[in-house]
């Protein structure tokens, strides 16, 4: 049986509108409603399945972020999870924390903790990197099966079918292997009263970048964070001939 | 790429007219429940003239297809014949048409977002409807006080969306949000899932701007926690549905948004542990209780099955949402953690979750709201919306499954436990007078034997004031006769509602 490694990372609710910060340096995040990344919600719902259908023996969730990131945590081990472990990581330099340095510190748990998959979300929404999935299995030097939309055990390794434009990909890979979950992969389920009041009690590690032996000194510089253009008001037009004349009009066709 | 342009910008229409096509157009109110029509003016093309001097051409609708949605109730129970829409954007613009047409003695029905359950806001014969659709202009806010001023055609959720970029919310929340405006909240004194916590419009509402039959202008609009000066006007237009005078301002007082939501969704065995639990949840979580709704297993399995929802929890023979408002999440937390640790132990809730974060409790209130519309899906739907003690809040439910047999698909239970209100859904196939003479005026006198009342929240609109004598005595109601003459000697305003012929 097979132990799983999940990271889960604290981002801004998706039913919450996000402000860019009056100096354009990121967004407001203080006071904010935050939650679990949904497509990371995905991947621990595959991983406890893994867990209910006896392919999994442990699953280890893993949150990189400030003292709330306990809170995920607490969600992903209601949700089903044994144990978790917090990275923390504080003040700027949370705010500087880049993809690569999640990966590294997730491949640096997956062999301390002598995990045999990985899964992660296919991108975080607030960054929409996609980048975790893919960095962590090359410093790994692992396999990786990215947009699973389903995820099956078969001999010693895993099918996997992607999501790719324009259908779908089978493909097999052999254990260890990195998994990032695609929005069809399931439907996570509600942590139940009795699975959050264990949650509370469930063991749960913080270590730091620096125990990790991880550098996490930034690699990017954000430049500049700005709104979106307005969307400008539409206009109702009475028929398909007076839309297709609009956008003629517009040299949009 | 052209052709999903082109769907994405009519989709809104496109599915306007499927509602339409696919299904049969109701019945004629005037043939379906019989009523004839008063002795009132014709509208005749002068007055669509005169109308169109006034409001300009875009502004007065006559073109049949464009009057047909505004003819059609929610629920499509009722169809009238209207033949004009006036869609006026100011209190003056309302003033003129209305002293044109009590000049006239033409009748008028005022409309809000037409999502009334009653059938009150849309025509029963050729009564001009006047829309309120483009007055919806937010005129000030007070952050301080938590005084806003809007008119009356404001779409609840707009300005829900609006307040709340203020640190304030609307004292009111219904599933209708998206659609119905301040002013239909207003005039059928609107209840809604919060009515617990923030108390119902008679309470928020602090000034209200009206025009009379006549035309005069009633300004009541002062936006004062206190003004007990003179008789408290404001209340005769709050739930009156429009026959007193039509609003077209409110000052209302919106609460502090809350810093911490909690909701939680429980499986409960009977409805003796509704009760129990509303009891509980009443004395543990104090002042933080924001929401006790409740819904019975066929409310949640039809709204599941039918629109495809998910049940975030197992399937129990009861479920009830719990909601809590503070404003400091540690406090709130420890206090929802021991009420949930006791009621387990207890057994009261069987089973359940909780959640906190804005995306899922979006997703379980979601699952709430839309018990009201789900019924439809499998045809057609007799509401009923009953204020009755909390030991009798259920029995009518089992009472009718018996009564209607196989002649009903599903008869369902749900509602605001905290407010004694419960809705009761019978869903059919399709509309039949033998299954509404089983259920009315049966409910009516079930609900009066024990004191309730026949309308909690939905008002008596076009569909019950020959009910109204349930719920009112003779004295009451020749008041409001009297009321009714003084404000609007003609009679033009929403005709055949609420109050009947004979007191
Ligand atoms: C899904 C759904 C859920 C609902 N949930 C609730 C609920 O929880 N609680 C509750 O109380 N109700 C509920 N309702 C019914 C509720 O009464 C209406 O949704 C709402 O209050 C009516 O507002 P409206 O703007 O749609 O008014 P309309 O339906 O347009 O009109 C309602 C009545 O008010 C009159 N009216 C409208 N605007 C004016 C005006 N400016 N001046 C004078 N008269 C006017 C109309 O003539 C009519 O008699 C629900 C309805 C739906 C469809
Ligand atoms: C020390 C003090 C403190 C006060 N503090 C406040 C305060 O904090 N807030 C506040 O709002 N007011 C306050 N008041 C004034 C307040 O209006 C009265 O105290 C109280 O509400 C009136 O009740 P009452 O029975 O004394 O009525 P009365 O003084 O007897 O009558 C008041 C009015 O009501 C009429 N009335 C009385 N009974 C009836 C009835 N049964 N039917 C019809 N009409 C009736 C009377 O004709 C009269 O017009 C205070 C007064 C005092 C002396």
């Amino acid at each position: 049986m097979s132990r799983v490694l999940v990271g889960v990372k604290r981002v801004i609710d998706y039913a919450v509108k996000v402000r860019v910060k009056p100096d354009k340096t990121g967004v407001v995040t203080d006071g904010v409603k935050h939650s679990m990344n949904p497509f990371d919600e995905i991947a621990v719902e595959e991983a406890v399945k893994m867990k209910e259908k006896k392919i999994a023996s442990e699953v280890i969730a893993v949150s990189c972020g400030p003292a709330q990131a306990q809170e995920t945590l607490r969600t992903a081990l209601a949700m089903g999870a044994d144990r978790a472990i917090h990275v923390e990581v504080t003040g700027p330099a949370y705010d500087t924390l880049q993809p690569l340095h999640v990966a590294k510190i997730l491949a640096k748990l997956s062999k301390d903790e002598k995990a045999d998959i990985v899964i992660v979300g296919k991108q975080a929404i607030d960054d929409d990197s996609n980048q975790t999935a893919q960095m962590t299995a090359a410093l790994l030097d692992w396999p990786q099966a990215t947009f699973a939309s389903k995820v099956e055990k078969t001999g010693d390794g895993l099918t996997v079918t992607r999501e790719i434009d324009g259908g779908l990909e089978v493909i097999k890979t052999k254990l260890p292997a990195v998994v990032s979950a695609d929005l069809r992969l399931n439907e996570p389920r509600y942590a139940t009263l009795p699975n959050i009041m264990k949650a509370k009690k469930k063991p749960l590690k913080k270590v730091t970048p620096k125990d990790l032996g991880v550098d996490i000194a930034p690699r990017i510089k954000v430049v500049s964070v700005e709104d979106p253009p307005v969307r400008q008001a539409g206009a109702v037009v009475p028929d398909v001939d007076a839309l297709v004349a609009k956008l003629k009009e517009g040299g949009h066709i | 790429m052209i052709k999903s342009f082109v769907k994405l910008i009519s989709k809104n229409n496109v599915l306007e007219q499927i509602r339409y096509a696919s299904q049969a157009l109701p019945q004629l109110s005037s043939e379906k429940y019989n009523i004839k029509r008063k002795t009132f003016g014709t509208i005749e093309p002068s007055d669509v003239g005169y109308f169109r001097s006034i409001l300009g051409e875009e502004r007065v609708l006559t073109d049949e297809s464009d009057v047909l949605p505004y003819n059609i109730d929610w629920i499509k129970n009722c169809r009238g014949q209207s033949r004009v829409v006036l869609k006026p954007r100011s209190t003056e613009e309302v003033s003129t048409i209305l002293k044109y047409c009590n000049d006239k003695r033409l009748a008028v029905c005022p409309q809000g977002g037409n999502t009334g359950l009653v059938g009150g806001s849309v025509p029963v014969f050729d009564e001009i409807v006047i829309s309120f659709a483009l007055m919806n202009k937010i005129d000030t806010l007070d952050d301080l006080s938590g005084a806003l001023v809007c008119e009356a055609g404001c779409i609840l959720e707009n300005l829900d969306n609006y307040v709340r970029e203020h640190g304030l919310i609307m004292p009111l929340d219904l599933g209708a949000k998206g659609t119905c405006h301040i002013g239909g909240n207003t005039s059928t004194n609107a209840g809604g899932l919060r009515l617990l916590r923030y108390g119902n419009l008679h309470g928020s509402v602090l000034g209200i701007e009206a025009v009379k039959a006549d035309g005069t202008v009633i300004d009541c609009l002062r936006a004062l926690k206190k003004d007990n000066t003179g008789y408290h006007l404001k209340h005769l237009f709050i739930g009156s549905e429009g026959t007193l005078g039509l609003v077209t301002k409110v000052a209302i007082h919106c609460p502090v948004l809350p810093k911490s939501v909690n909701l939680g969704f429980f499986g409960v065995k009977n409805f003796e542990n509704v009760l129990k639990l509303y009891k509980s949840a009443k004395s543990k979580l104090g002042e933080i209780l924001s929401a006790f709704e409740m819904a019975d297993f066929d409310s949640i399995d039809c709204t599941v099955k039918n629109l495809k929802l998910p049940n975030p929890i197992s399937e129990y023979p009861f479920y009830v949402l719990v909601e809590t408002h503070g404003s400091d999440e540690a406090h709130d937390s420890e206090k929802l953690t021991r009420f949930l640790a006791s009621e387990m132990e207890t057994g009261l809730i069987v089973d359940g979750t909780v959640a906190s974060e804005p995306a899922k409790m979006q997703t379980i209130w979601n699952l709430r709201e839309s018990i009201a519309g789900a019924g439809l899906a499998g045809g057609y739907v007799f509401k009923y919306d009953v204020s009755i003690p909390l030991k009798n809040y259920y029995d009518l439910v089992p009472i009718l499954r018996k009564r209607l047999g196989d002649k009903a698909l599903k008869v369902f239970g749900y509602g605001h436990v905290g407010d004694g209100n419960i809705h009761i859904n019978v869903t059919v196939p399709q509309y039949t007078k033998e299954v509404s003479s089983l259920l009315e005026p049966y409910i009516f006198e079930e609900v009066s034997k024990v004191n309730g009342s026949i309308s909690a929240e939905h008002g008596i609109g076009f569909r019950k004031p020959m009910y109204i004598h349930y719920s009112k005595d003779q004295s009451a109601l020749q008041l409001m006769k009297d009321l009714k003459q003084l404000m609007d000697p003609n009679g033009i305003l929403n005709p055949y509602k609420v109050l009947p012929d004979a007191v």
